[in-house]
């Protein structure tokens, strides 16, 4: 022991530094080697290899039970983030408690924000007796204390197991007074077993919008020429629903987003705690039923919700999250298509621009090998950029990923040569992706911040792309979508791409011999 | 100190101006859970671990993350599966930041997320079968797993799986503990009886099932660190310093813990206790069982560590003792190098502190230390023992807010105005859209460690950078 300390005033070393001091390298080993009788190294090196292997592959695809490091959440967080688009909603989640502090954990982490939600708390007793009377006591406590527009009722795997009835519940608490008879309170049920995340969702958009426009079909309903639009769960939501209104407006398109959660999930700092902020109003979700033609921008966000929206009689279209030059023009063309209006000349300019920007950056792009997993849609719009892009889709894996997705995608590799060494894996999860990046090497991973491990086990660089992003700051805030959006994202692959090469090329005397002023 | 200077503000009366917002009932119910401390009180005159009103957004989570996300969760070696849909593994997965080392994925898998992901199918006709082929596969796939946790979700309960019967099964044919924990979510009314069952399981699983090692070889020195989670390598910098008075530690729980660590634990001469919240069960037991003494310590700030270093020493002979204020001696530059730089950037700020576990308590004398008052303090799961250990660090005049409401501390925050309020991440931007310096004490804010004297440098340094960033002064604008 020297008396000499690491830790200082005048330094302080983080935990990054401070445990890398001899000291505590001293203490580290001894722990190791007398007390935590593991294996020996020899024999972790090993098996660490083993696990980049063909062999280790094949018994890892051959898994059928468990689930490791999946790239899905479970129905009520997608339920959730869709009722937190609505104005003054405030989502109320039957079951058990501790699931909402995960779900609004999970989504503050992401966006940085306060996230509002409460629960019925139910316990033992009403696993037995069932939840009604945590709904008539819950519903009468939330109204009375955060005073919302509107309560968006889901629920968690207990209800759903105990099978609660919610719409018998909420009207047994409107006769109890809970709330007020004509206080909406729409609802869905949201099994944490059935789906994802983006199900979830669905079920919960198609349960607002059946509070507001009745259940029963009409294909007959008076329409205007308002065009609905559904975003989907999307992590990167406050920059592009920002940049899909913008679009809108330079279109000159009425275009109705339902569930906004931009300004819900990206509030002001100066002095004032919003607990509710923006978001589609209930006044807007009416009249939504008379929109001519509601479009989704996530497939597999709004199944449900789309049929539903036909048996209004309104035209549907839908898209796969759509990035990069085509996917927008596509979206544009809808808009259109529907609007009767021409593609302005505003928007063929940033059209011109970003194409401009690929070509001036193609270079760096062209045969580039990438892995890209998350929700479904994303996969699909990525894809698609990727190719255009002149990079080589390899690995695309979705644990929400169905069979019917896996061909779709197929579809999209098919349609490019840059596809020919691409796969899909739906219903895998990233410990599949790690075998598969082992085995068959990529040169970068686009993902969420789950992805670093797969990167330090690699080696291969990351790009956060999608929901979640806990580990890096605001990009959340720039769109992802349009024109502006593909430039965000040719940015950011770039950027990586640059600092990759300058990290491989940094070392004095050695590789600096590329390590290039000019790129 | 006096409390006086603390606050202008009435918080007899504005507990009951926040009370008025809830429906007859509900407020009845809360009036309990709420009080301001009066002089020479045994305890803090709050109702505790009763449950949460419907509704109310209570900050608290469940059984399952009692077990798993705390207690469970961070022993390194072994796979802990959470049994039942696809989220709560999720949500929790390298949530709570228990630093460990080890080849993630071939050794240890902390930062992993292992799940049986429950489909309709496995709700219907039930789980076990898939749960034989869950552990079959983990042992296949993860051959150096020194043993495997089932953490039951919630419909595990519900459904009536025999989980037990699946964990001696397969326990048998892989030669590894297979440890089922009935962790369901709806059990009790917080994280609070989720480690209760954790540390029940640790008795019936591995103390009943395994024996200490058998070339583990006992010294009159032998101690342990219980309930210390390593958050940002909290344990460690614990660790290092009873190391340096010349104890030895044999074994951590949980945070950087080894099965084998658990295993060893009967053999500790006294078993040394953090978070006596979610871990006095298995010190009872072991005090009882196998006679191990156990003592509670704080090891956040200067004061209490030295106090708390020779209590600990005071159990061992006149060597330890003396070795005890040695290191003392030799951490007190850097002490008071520290309180030098930062006592006067924080002296007299106040602090209001929500969090769970031991903290409401055991970091007030850290704030002490530097100058800082607490004017408000609240547990999200405590029961009465901790409210009994709480009048001790706190004064006369604090508001004490049980299992508290995110209405109620709007208001109260709001009311009171500290210079700082110490919570989680769910609160953290409620209040720095206030304008409020916020740090998170749960996960450090991704900071750490903030135990031991390493430690405290970190914390008096962060709560300084919270409160006196330049960006509070811009919140307003000029025109």
């Amino acid at each position: 022991m020297t008396d000499k300390l690491s830790q200082s005033a005048d330094k302080v070393l983080d935990h990054y530094t401070l445990f890398r001091q001899p000291e505590y390298a001293a203490m580290f080993e001894k722990k190791k080697t007398e007390f935590e009788y593991g294996h020996s190294d020899a024999e972790v090196a090993r098996v660490s290899e083993w696990t980049k292997s063909e062999d280790y592959k094949a018994k890892n695809f051959a898994r059928e039970a468990v689930v490791i490091n999946p790239t899905k959440a479970c129905q009520p967080i997608g339920a959730m983030f869709a009722a937190q688009g609505f104005e003054g909603t405030l989502p109320f989640v039957h079951g058990s408690q501790g699931c909402v502090a995960y779900y609004r954990t999970h989504l503050t982490r992401h966006f940085k924000e306060p996230n509002s939600a409460v629960s019925s708390s139910m316990t033992e007793d009403a696993a037995v007796f069932g939840g009604l009377n945590n709904m008539i006591d819950g519903l009468a406590n939330a109204y009375a204390l955060y005073k919302p527009k509107m309560i968006a009722v889901m629920t968690t795997c207990m209800a759903e197991v105990i099978g609660d009835d919610l719409q018998g519940f909420i009207a047994n608490a409107k006769n109890k007074d809970s709330v007020p008879a004509d206080f909406p309170v729409p609802y869905a049920h949201t099994p944490a077993f059935v789906g994802s995340h983006i199900v979830g969702y669905d079920n919960m958009i198609k349960g607002i919008l059946s509070n507001f426009w009745g259940n029963s079909e009409n294909f007959d309903t008076p329409k205007t020429e308002q065009i609905n639009l559904i975003p989907g769960f999307d992590g990167f939501a406050v920059g592009n629903n920002r940049e899909l209104k913008r679009i809108a407006g330079e279109f000159g398109v009425k275009l109705q987003i339902l569930s906004d959660v931009s300004d819900n999930f990206d509030t002001p700092m100066d002095g004032e705690y919003r607990m509710y902020d923006g978001g589609t109003t209930i006044e807007e979700t009416k009249q939504a039923l008379h929109a001519k033609a509601t479009l989704s921008m996530q497939e597999y966000n709004t199944t449900q919700t789309l049929q539903f929206c036909k048996e209004k009689g309104q035209e549907t279209a839908k898209f796969n999250y759509p990035m990069g030059v085509t996917a927008t023009d596509e979206l544009l063309l809808k808009l259109a298509d529907l609007s009767g209006k021409p593609v302005p000349a505003s928007l063929k300019l940033e059209r011109g621009r970003l194409v401009d920007a690929i070509a001036d950056s193609h270079t760096h792009l062209h045969g580039k090998r990438f892995a890209v997993y998350g929700d479904p849609d994303f996969c699909l719009g990525m894809t698609r950029f990727l190719l255009e892009l002149g990079a080589e889709p390899v690995h695309i894996l979705s644990t929400s990923g169905s069979k019917k997705w896996e061909k779709q995608v197929q579809k999209v590799l098919d349609g490019s040569p840059f596809g020919k060494s691409g796969a899909a894996y739906g219903g895998k999860d990233l410990w599949h992706l790690r075998s598969l990046i082992f085995t068959d090497k990529v040169d970068y991973i686009i993902g969420n911040s789950y992805g670093k491990y797969l990167e330090r086990d690699t080696k291969v660089p990351l790009i956060r792309l999608t929901y979640p992003i806990f580990d890096r700051h605001h990009h959340h805030r720039y769109p992802t979508w349009g024109y502006q959006g593909a430039l965000n994202v040719l940015v950011r692959i770039l950027d990586r791409i640059f600092e990759d090469i300058d990290a491989n090329t940094n070392i004095v005397g050695e590789t600096d011999y590329s390590f290039d002023l000019i790129r | 100190m006096s409390l006086s200077e603390n606050t202008t503000v009435d918080v007899k009366n504005l507990v009951n101006e926040v009370l008025e917002a809830y429906p007859e009932k509900s407020r009845k119910r809360r009036a309990k859970h709420l009080n301001v401390l009066e002089a020479e009180a045994k305890d803090c005159g709050v109702k505790s671990n009763v449950k949460s009103i419907p509704g109310v957004m209570t900050i608290r989570g469940c059984a399952y993350a009692g077990s798993k996300g705390v207690v469970w969760g961070p022993i390194k070696d072994m796979i802990h599966i959470s049994h039942g849909p696809v989220g709560c593994g999720y949500y929790s997965w390298s949530g709570r930041r228990n630093y460990y080392i080890g080849d993630t994925g071939v050794d240890s898998w902390g930062t992993m997320h292992f799940t049986s992901d429950f489909q309709e199918k496995d709700i219907v006709f039930g789980g076990d079968k898939k749960l034989h082929k869950v552990i079959e596969e983990i042992n296949e796939l993860f051959p150096l797993v020194n043993g495997i946790s089932i953490q039951s979700e919630c419909p595990i309960g519900l459904i009536g799986d025999d989980i037990e019967a699946v964990a001696r099964a397969k326990s048998a044919e892989i030669g590894k503990p297979v440890i089922p924990v009935r962790c369901e979510g709806f059990r009790g009314v917080s994280q609070s009886l989720g480690h209760h069952i954790a540390n029940d399981a640790i008795r019936d699983w591995v103390f009943e099932k395994t024996e200490p090692k058998a070339d583990f070889v006992s010294t009159p020195y032998d101690v342990t660190i219980i309930g210390d989670y390593n958050i940002g390598g909290d344990a460690w910098s614990s660790r290092i310093l009873l190391e340096e008075i010349g104890l030895r530690v044999i074994a951590q729980w949980s945070g950087d813990g080894t099965m084998a660590e658990l295993e060893n634990t009967p053999k500790a001469k006294v078993n040394l206790i953090h978070c006596y919240r979610s871990m006095n069960y298995i010190a009872r037991h072991m005090e009882e069982k196998f006679n191990i003494p156990w003592m509670e310590y704080n090891f956040f700030g200067p004061s209490q560590i030295a106090e708390s270093l020779r209590k600990i020493a005071a159990l061992f002979d006149d060597k330890i003792k003396e070795n005890a204020e040695r290191v003392i001696a030799r951490y007190q530059p850097m002490v008071d190098a520290v309180i030098a730089k930062y006592k006067p950037r924080l002296e007299g700020k106040k602090v209001m502190i929500y969090v769970g576990g031991l903290r409401p308590r055991h970091v007030v004398d850290a704030y002490h230390d530097l100058g800082m008052e607490i004017i408000g303090t609240g547990y999200e799961f405590a029961h009465n023992d901790d409210y009994q250990r709480t009048p001790h660090y706190v004064k006369e005049g604090t508001l004490i807010y049980d299992d508290v409401t995110a209405f109620e501390l709007e208001k109260f925050v709001e009311a009171m105005r500290p210079d700082l309020v110490a919570s989680g991440i769910k609160e953290k931007y409620v209040f720095q859209k206030m304008g409020l310096p916020f740090r998170q004490m749960h996960s450090w804010d991704y900071s750490g460690p903030y135990h031991g004297y390493d430690g405290f440098a970190i914390f008096a340094r962060d709560m300084d950078l919270a409160i006196n960033n330049p960006v509070w002064g811009v919140m307003k604008a000029p025109f």
